[in-house]
């Protein structure tokens, strides 16, 4: 059997600074088939793809790779192609502007003297959109067609490459049902012509339907390989490999004191901002009460960040449509600056980009978006200003020389708190927190846990967003799973196990009708 | 107090050298770039014989480079808001037409110049209006809609000022061509017997300038001790007494040497511009430095989206900078016109990419978010300096071009290179 695969990843280990994304992790791909990967967000499924293609470059991992027989060492993403490894990312990569023919033959121009043979491109590339089933002028520019037709020229894009081995990773994320079915059915027609498919989903019906063998990672490590046609396969049994991270985390101890209803959401529902016929929330009910933390968990593009933004001054999407409570009162926030108002505030899952200002300082950073307390008629109180920085450094403990350094010194784990800080100077009554304690260390989390559970007993309402479930069930009362932009459950936290809530985060509408009926 | 996590101090440094190494890391670019017009200065008094020292040359350093210092305060906000302005120029040239066909058009506004001024002034907000209309709301990049402005308002100023009007009244030219009154008299030179009779240097001393020139560093002496007791008050580092003491002595020095240079001036006392200007620089530290403004400038340009995250109202502040600049842009035009004594449709030419290179020179970053007035200024005067001082050493202007040129590509690729090196991303 050995010499049926195509693939052989032996003892594969990659670490990034602080952290060891892949270890010793194992996989094989045989000849022909779709084999499927599974895993939580971050749990090394991207980063073991990005190895075998390249992107990653040989040397920057340890371990082996075998690749129809013969051990390889790529250094970039052409070494690999060479050889008919093609990756297909989440986020195409296409350039919008540039016609179909022109994207398919990217870097690969039908050329001669670097002059582009147009006659041989057009019609190679009629060819090959006939093979991937898309019937558009291969003229049309790529930003003029849907996302599920790009998804095809990124395959056909493959095909003209002699693509033997294709790596699609959350094909379907951003597809609608009937370009779902379309891209299934094309994966199936080229494992009859004898292509491999190495598949990265979450949506589990899909896998279960379409593939021969699956791979489960968990925390960088490969789990189990199994056959999907064995005779106990079923969805559970994904689940309980998918979940399961050690809970190594320590929480703090915590009694609620929950209170009354203080911010519920009807029927929220979010189109894509520039998609605007895509639902991205789909009719969202939740509701949090005074002194609760609240957690809400779904897998990457269930719409976590985007039902936050959303509400937070509609900081994205478009078409939103639906109800915003506080208590009881029907509010508007439809700006930032009405929905500070309001008491809501919003700490980004992304600090670089959305949360902190890294060349400003410290102080700065903190008093940003309460700033109008600070002022009278317009004029900062230096002084006051600087006493409230002071505050806030000793009350979270925000290790840094002095508030008057730039917050891009700082650690993770310290610019987490500037950026909590930030928010609990504007007095708000409910914190969104999206992703309070991504890529900080172990012990910043702990002291993370601690103010979140500070913040509750003083009667806000939290509602945390987070990837990690331990995390999720170690610091809240009540769990939220969102999958596909719904609300599929919410389990106390007695009830939320890991595999409970990943069930819930996988379910899609079909399972939900089947449920129902 | 325990911590729970045992971590260590996750920061780069232990906080006493950081917090040392942070301080001095941020101010060495101040005194840099104060220390290079130092250098250059006494380079060219060397390679001149003093002549650029002189009273009546520091006298038209100020007249030849106020539009520049005016400029360049609202070109700095525009440029760490991470904007660029292009039409600064031409608005100049547009606006000091309109007031000069005013005045010379019609004896009403000839007499009434002040009220003219008023119209210029008012215009310069309309300019502001239309042009941050189109940046902040129909969010067209500032480079194109600044661009359009440029060829715009150049055009506009071609058909007012179709041909040169002179002859303004005897108040607008002392805008930019008067002295304040010496009302205070002369105070006798204590120093005369060290120089010839009839040097420049010899003369009695205007009092008001003096005055001025004391209430200048009192003020700055008062402001650095007070800001010094409140930080201690508040637990924050300050810089050592020694630097403190060094730093505002030398500070001092250099405005009563100039103050005392100034009020040798045989043409007479303070030129008014300086006044302006000094009052428009006390302004705009204020506004920068002490103002929600300010800071909603600094945090637009640091990180657009954490701003509009933070409650920020991106686009108003945006708006505002742009009628800011057009208000600035009449104040460079008028003191222009008056100074010219003349509206043509040539002036202003090139005046933004002077305001442009001041900033950048006085360590205003390319890509947003950082930058200072202090700095702006000293970059206005370095170029200043370099112009008069290659300008008495009769280097043509094509040389002079070429220098400055050079001058500010090195001072932008230093700061590039220092930042790289200190390593904040």
């Amino acid at each position: 059997m050995a010499d049926n695969h195509i693939l052989e990843m032996r003892d594969i280990n990659k670490e990034f600074p602080g952290v060891k994304a892949l270890q010793n992790v194992t996989f094989q791909v045989f000849n022909g088939e779709i084999h499927a990967i599974c895993g939580e967000n971050g749990a090394g499924k991207s980063t073991l793809m990005k190895v075998l293609s390249g992107v990653h470059p040989a040397g920057s991992y340890t371990g082996e790779i075998v690749y129809a027989g013969e051990p390889c060492h790529f250094k970039t993403i052409r070494d690999s192609e060479r050889r008919g490894i093609v990756i297909i990312h989440q986020e195409l990569a296409l350039s919008p502007y540039l016609s179909i023919a022109e994207n398919i033959f990217l870097g690969n121009e039908r050329a001669k003297a670097g002059i582009i043979d147009w006659r041989k491109t057009t019609a190679q590339a009629v060819d090959l959109l006939e093979q991937v089933g898309l019937h558009e002028n291969p003229n049309l520019r790529v930003v003029d067609i849907g996302v599920g037709k790009q998804q095809l020229v990124e395959i056909a894009k493959a095909l003209s490459k002699d693509v033997k081995l294709l790596i699609l990773d959350e094909p379907t994320a951003a597809l609608n049902d009937d370009d779902s079915e379309h891209l299934l059915a094309l994966m199936r027609q080229l494992r009859e012509q004898g292509i491999t498919c190495i598949m990265i989903s979450h949506k589990l019906g899909e896998i279960m339907d379409i593939a021969d063998t699956t791979t489960i990672i968990r925390d960088g490590r490969t789990i189990e390989t199994f056959s999907m046609r064995g005779p106990d396969v079923t969805v559970d049994r994904i689940i309980r490999g998918m979940v399961g991270r050690p809970l190594d985390n320590r929480f703090p101890e915590h009694e609620p004191k929950i209170g009354p209803e203080i911010l519920r959401i009807e029927d929220w529902t979010v189109h894509h901002p520039i998609d605007n016929e895509r639902v991205i929330v789909d009719g969202a009910n939740l509701t949090v009460n005074a002194g609760e933390i609240v957690g809400l968990a779904g897998l990457m593009g269930a719409g976590r960040t985007e039902l936050a933004m959303s509400l937070f001054g509609q900081t994205y999407g478009s078409g939103i449509s639906g109800a915003v409570y506080k208590n009881g009162q029907r509010i508007e926030t439809k700006t930032v600056t009405q929905a500070i108002h309001h008491g809501l505030a919003y700490a980004s899952e992304d600090r670089k980009r959305y949360g902190l200002n890294l060349i400003q300082t410290v102080k700065e950073n903190i008093t940003s978006a309460g700033l109008h307390q600070l002022a009278r008629a317009g004029v900062i109180e230096v002084d006051a200003e600087a006493g409230v920085a002071e505050t806030y450094r000793k009350d979270l403990n925000i290790r840094t020389p002095s508030v008057e350094v730039p917050a891009g010194k700082l650690s993770g784990g310290n610019q987490q708190k500037v950026v909590l800080a930030k928010w609990i100077y504007t007095d708000p009554d409910v914190l969104i927190l999206d992703e309070p304690t991504r890529g900080i260390d172990v012990g910043a989390k702990y002291e993370i846990y601690a103010i979140i559970d500070r913040l509750a007993d003083s009667g806000k309402g939290i509602l945390v967003i987070s990837s990690e479930l331990p995390e999720l069930i170690g610091v809240c009362d009540r769990i939220y799973t969102l999958s596909d932009g719904r609300i599929t459950g919410c389990l106390d936290r007695a009830a939320a196990t890991q595999e409970a809530l990943m069930r819930l985060m996988t379910q899609t509408t079909d399972e939900e009708a089947e449920t129902h009926a | 107090m325990t911590d729970q996590s045992g971590l260590m101090a996750a920061v780069d440094d232990s906080p006493k050298g950081g917090g040392l190494r942070a301080l001095l890391g941020e101010n060495l670019r101040q005194y840099g770039i104060m220390l290079a017009l130092v250098l250059i200065v006494i380079f060219f008094a060397v390679w001149t014989d003093g002549r650029i020292l002189m009273p009546n040359n520091l006298w038209t350093l100020v007249q030849q480079n106020a539009y520049v210092l005016i400029l360049a305060l609202g070109m700095l906000m525009v440029i760490i808001a991470g904007h660029i302005d292009l039409s600064v120029g031409s608005v100049v040239a547009f606006i000091g037409g309109v007031v000069g066909w005013l005045m010379f058009t019609y004896p009403f506004w000839h007499s009434h110049w002040y009220l003219a001024v008023g119209v210029g002034l008012g215009l310069g907000l309309i300019v502001g209006v239309w042009q941050g209309f189109w940046v902040a709301f129909v969010r067209i990049p500032a480079f194109v809609v600044t661009l359009a402005g440029m060829l715009l308002f150049r055009g506009l100023a071609q058909i007012v000022a179709s041909r040169t009007m002179a002859g303004f009244e005897h108040g607008f030219n002392q805008i930019a061509g008067g002295s304040l009154p010496n009302f205070l008299g002369f105070a006798a030179n204590p120093l005369n017997f060290l120089f010839k009779a009839g040097s420049p240097f010899g003369q009695d001393f205007d009092v008001v300038t003096l005055v001025l020139g004391l209430a200048g560093i009192a003020a700055i002496v008062i402001t650095t001790l007070r800001s010094r007791q409140s930080q201690l008050q508040h637990n924050l580092t300050v810089e050592s007494r020694t630097v403190m003491v060094i730093r505002l002595g030398v500070i001092g020095l250099a405005i009563f040497l100039i103050t005392a240079v100034l009020s040798m001036n045989l043409i007479g006392g303070t030129p008014i511009v300086l006044v302006i200007v000094g009052a428009l620089i006390f302004i705009y530290s204020f506004v920068t430095s002490r103002t929600t403004f300010g800071r909603h400038v600094y945090a637009v340009g640091g990180n657009r989206n954490a701003a509009l995250l933070s409650g920020v109202k991106t686009a108003r502040v945006d708006f505002l900078l742009f009628v800011n600049m057009g208000l600035l842009a009449a104040v460079a035009a008028i003191v222009t016109t008056s100074r010219a004594g003349a509206a043509v449709a040539a002036a202003g030419q090139n005046y933004e990419l002077d305001a442009i290179a001041s900033c950048f020179i006085g360590g205003t970053a390319v890509s947003g978010g950082i930058g200072k007035v202090g700095g702006a200024m000293v970059g206005a005067l370095i170029m200043g300096v370099l112009n008069m001082g290659l300008s008495i050493r009769g280097i043509d202007a094509n040389t002079q071009m070429a220098i400055k040129g050079l001058v500010l590509l090195l001072a932008v690729a230093f700061d590039l290179v220092s930042k790289r090196r200190s390593g904040v991303s």
